[in-house]
């Protein structure tokens, strides 16, 4: 899978979230960047990717990714659809 | 929305909650507002977020009010003043094993351990008797969990050292509890965390990392457990099933194979499935839920399938019996209309696709549930949630039989000329009198399920309802009436509140199986009685136009009263003076119930 491939899959799940169609997630994109993200949300957000890429975090990675990019390459290593 | 009914899919609700919410609230269907309270001992913003799109789905709006993390005992033995004029319609406590305080340690010796068990359920008590005491209102409680891990093993569950003992031990305690007291619901989860898979359910991490006491994906489950406790309460729940008959309650087709050839009994797995599924449904039944036919078949084909010497159900089981070529939507509104009750609360259950669509497409609010294969069928039906039985009283033990008897008797009406003549020959007799313990649940009961012969609509919950029964400001009737195929059970309630020497009408509703038989004039005669037993001299009485109660529009009109006003959303007021108000019954004979 390309890393363009997992950008435009990230950013249906981060629309379907945050139902909002006018996001567009960059690799620099963090929490700040979209109003919605907070810690609550950043849960379901969490369980949206691991659902769609088949994979799952470890719990250590999930407080400690710092952007969008970060989120990409553990799931470039990990997904399995 | 079909997203939401069984069996939805969990991601999808977590990943969509937003643009659910936004679909369900434009779909322009009417929705009763309740406010509820959310107790947690752990987080519950998801839970609430899911059980808020539940319970729009089950037409119900509500208003949530969320503890602060893990506040549950505080808010509910002192509340503040916030919460106090919150004054919720439920109270959900969600609590889960994360919450037991006193768990029993390997050095405990047994009275040691009978005390923490004491010790614990006290706490709880002194939780429930607060909400009740401040808030007055049905209470939602968790049981718990197993404990996702066993230090002793399988004797983890034997031994009174153990958390899996304990935790057992302690549930019992809640369900004696919820045995004796009204308004008391037990939300289950731990059959639920059962079900989903208890190692999956209680994974830490979501406990460690976000302090949530089950896994993010296990919550749409929890949340429509809650869902269906409260849409029962709110009178909600389905009323009748209408079964298709070929590959739903046998398999094969009964006209082309022959009564012989259809698939039922104990010869393969196929036919027990069928057979397990027939005594599903034949216990659900015994709850009090109606059972019809909509087939397409002939009727004598039909008839001939159900008389099946391996079968479970027989004709006689059914009260409607629709085997024709007529298309299904149109067989379950006539159905729904001869029951008296509404298309929405009826569910459709038939292994094919197509009919199921033509069905919900034409009939809104009537549920088909997917029956893909004859394995699943019991818990699709099941798991769906239609039936949560929240009250269970002798009524509804008896309503298959009531429902019988009606159809008799509208056999014996075919067969007079004379309206009159016919109520006659019913031998009719009432009992109308101030409430009595034994019926205060099925008369709240009636005011959350009563929607066509209600003039006000007013919902009551156990708790107000024993209010009113306790207060002296009211005039309160229930009506019991009889006749000579049955007993119909309690029908028709009237509540009048008194002020100065007028009595205001807040609820009047009947049953509508009884309808047109004089039953709500003898209610009338004997509530003008009690006005004047209480030096009251007019009563006033008030219809709330809904979608569903048209027709008692005019009925303050037909009994005599004035019409005195009415506003631009057509809700009117009417009045009646005492004096030289002439009894109206001409058919039933009434008795006091003292």
């Amino acid at each position: 899978m390309t890393g363009n491939e997992i950008f435009a899959r990230l950013n249906e799940v981060f629309r379907d979230v945050f139902d909002d169609d006018s996001i567009v997630v960059k690799p620099a994109t963090t929490a700040n960047d979209i109003e919605d993200w907070d810690s609550l949300e950043h849960i379901t957000l969490i369980s949206a990717v691991e659902k769609e890429f088949g994979m799952k975090f470890k719990m250590g990675e999930i407080s400690s990714m710092k952007n969008v990019g970060e989120m990409a390459h553990i799931i470039a290593a990990r997904a399995t659809r | 929305m079909q997203e939401l009914n069984y069996p939805f899919d969990p991601s999808y609700i977590i990943k969509k909650r937003k643009s659910i919410k936004r679909e369900l609230l434009a779909d322009g269907s009417a929705r009763i507002k309740k406010k509820i309270a959310v107790f947690g001992g752990s987080t519950t913003n998801e839970i609430i977020n899911t059980l808020e799109l539940f319970l729009l789905n089950a037409g119900i709006e509500a208003e949530f009010y969320e503890s602060e993390y893990a506040q549950y005992e505080q808010d509910a033995v002192f509340p503040s003043e916030e919460l106090l004029s919150f004054k919720p319609d439920i109270v959900f406590v969600h609590t889960t094993n994360r919450n037991i305080r006193n768990l029993p340690e390997v050095a405990d010796n047994k009275e040691i351990v009978d005390e923490k068990l004491k010790a614990e359920f006290a706490r709880f008590e002194n939780i429930w008797n607060s909400i009740r005491d401040k808030f007055h209102c049905p209470i939602i409680q968790n049981n718990f969990e197993m404990p996702f891990y066993r230090l002793m093993g399988n004797k983890d569950c034997s031994d009174y050292r153990g958390r899996t003992n304990f935790i057992s031990r302690l549930n019992q305690a809640f369900y004696d509890f919820a045995e004796k007291t009204e308004g008391f619901y037990i939300n289950d989860i731990n059959y639920l965390s059962a079900d989903y898979g208890l190692k999956e359910w209680s994974n830490p991490s979501f406990w460690n990392m976000y302090k949530y006491a089950m896994c993010f994906e296990a919550i749409p489950s929890l949340a429509f457990s809650v869902s269906n406790i409260i849409k029962s309460i709110f009178g909600k729940n389905k009323k009748a099933l209408a079964l298709d008959l070929d590959n739903t309650l046998w398999g094969g087709v009964v006209g082309d194979d022959g009564v012989d050839g259809i698939e039922i009994g104990q010869e393969n797995g196929v036919s027990q499935s069928y057979y397990e599924f027939q005594s599903y449904i034949k216990q659900l039944k015994s709850l009090g839920i109606i059972l019809t036919v909509c087939s397409k078949n002939d009727h004598e084909n039909a008839i001939a399938g159900l008389n099946h010497p391996e079968g479970i159900l027989k004709p006689d089981d059914f009260i409607i019996i629709k085997a024709n070529w007529e298309n299904k939507d149109r067989n379950i509104a006539e159905t729904a209309a001869e029951l008296n009750i509404l298309p929405e609360s009826i569910v459709f259950v038939d292994d094919n696709p197509a009919e199921r669509e033509i069905v919900k497409a034409q009939l809104k609010g009537v549920q088909a549930p997917v029956m893909d294969s004859v394995e699943n069928y019991i818990t699709t039906i099941d798991r769906s949630g239609f039936f949560e039985v929240t009250t269970f009283n002798e009524d509804d033990l008896k309503r298959n039989e009531m429902y019988k008897e009606n159809a008799m008797r509208n056999a014996q009406q075919a067969s007079f000329a004379d309206y009159g003549e016919y109520l006659k020959s019913l031998d009719m007799k009432a009992t109308i009198g101030d409430f009595i313990p034994v019926y205060i649940a099925r008369i709240t009961q009636l005011t959350n399920k009563s929607n066509q012969f209600n003039l006000t609509t007013k919902r009551y919950t156990q708790t107000e309802m024993e209010e009113v029964w306790h207060s002296p400001n009211y005039i309160r009737l229930y009506g019991k009436l009889i006749d000579k195929f049955g007993d119909n059970g309690v029908v028709s309630v009237v509540i009048g509140e008194k002020r100065e020497d007028t009595l205001h009408i807040d609820l009047w509703l009947m049953s509508c199986r009884v309808l047109k038989r004089d039953m709500e004039q003898a209610m009338l005669d004997t509530l003008v009685e009690k006005c004047r037993q209480n030096g009251i001299s007019k009563i006033r009485g008030y219809y709330y136009p809904t979608k569903k109660n048209g027709m008692v529009r005019e009925l303050y009109g037909t009994f005599g009263f004035t019409k005195i006003s009415e506003d631009e959303n057509g809700n009117t007021v009417w009045e009646l003076p005492i004096e030289g108000y002439e009894n109206q019954n001409r058919y039933i004979e009434v008795s006091d119930n003292e």
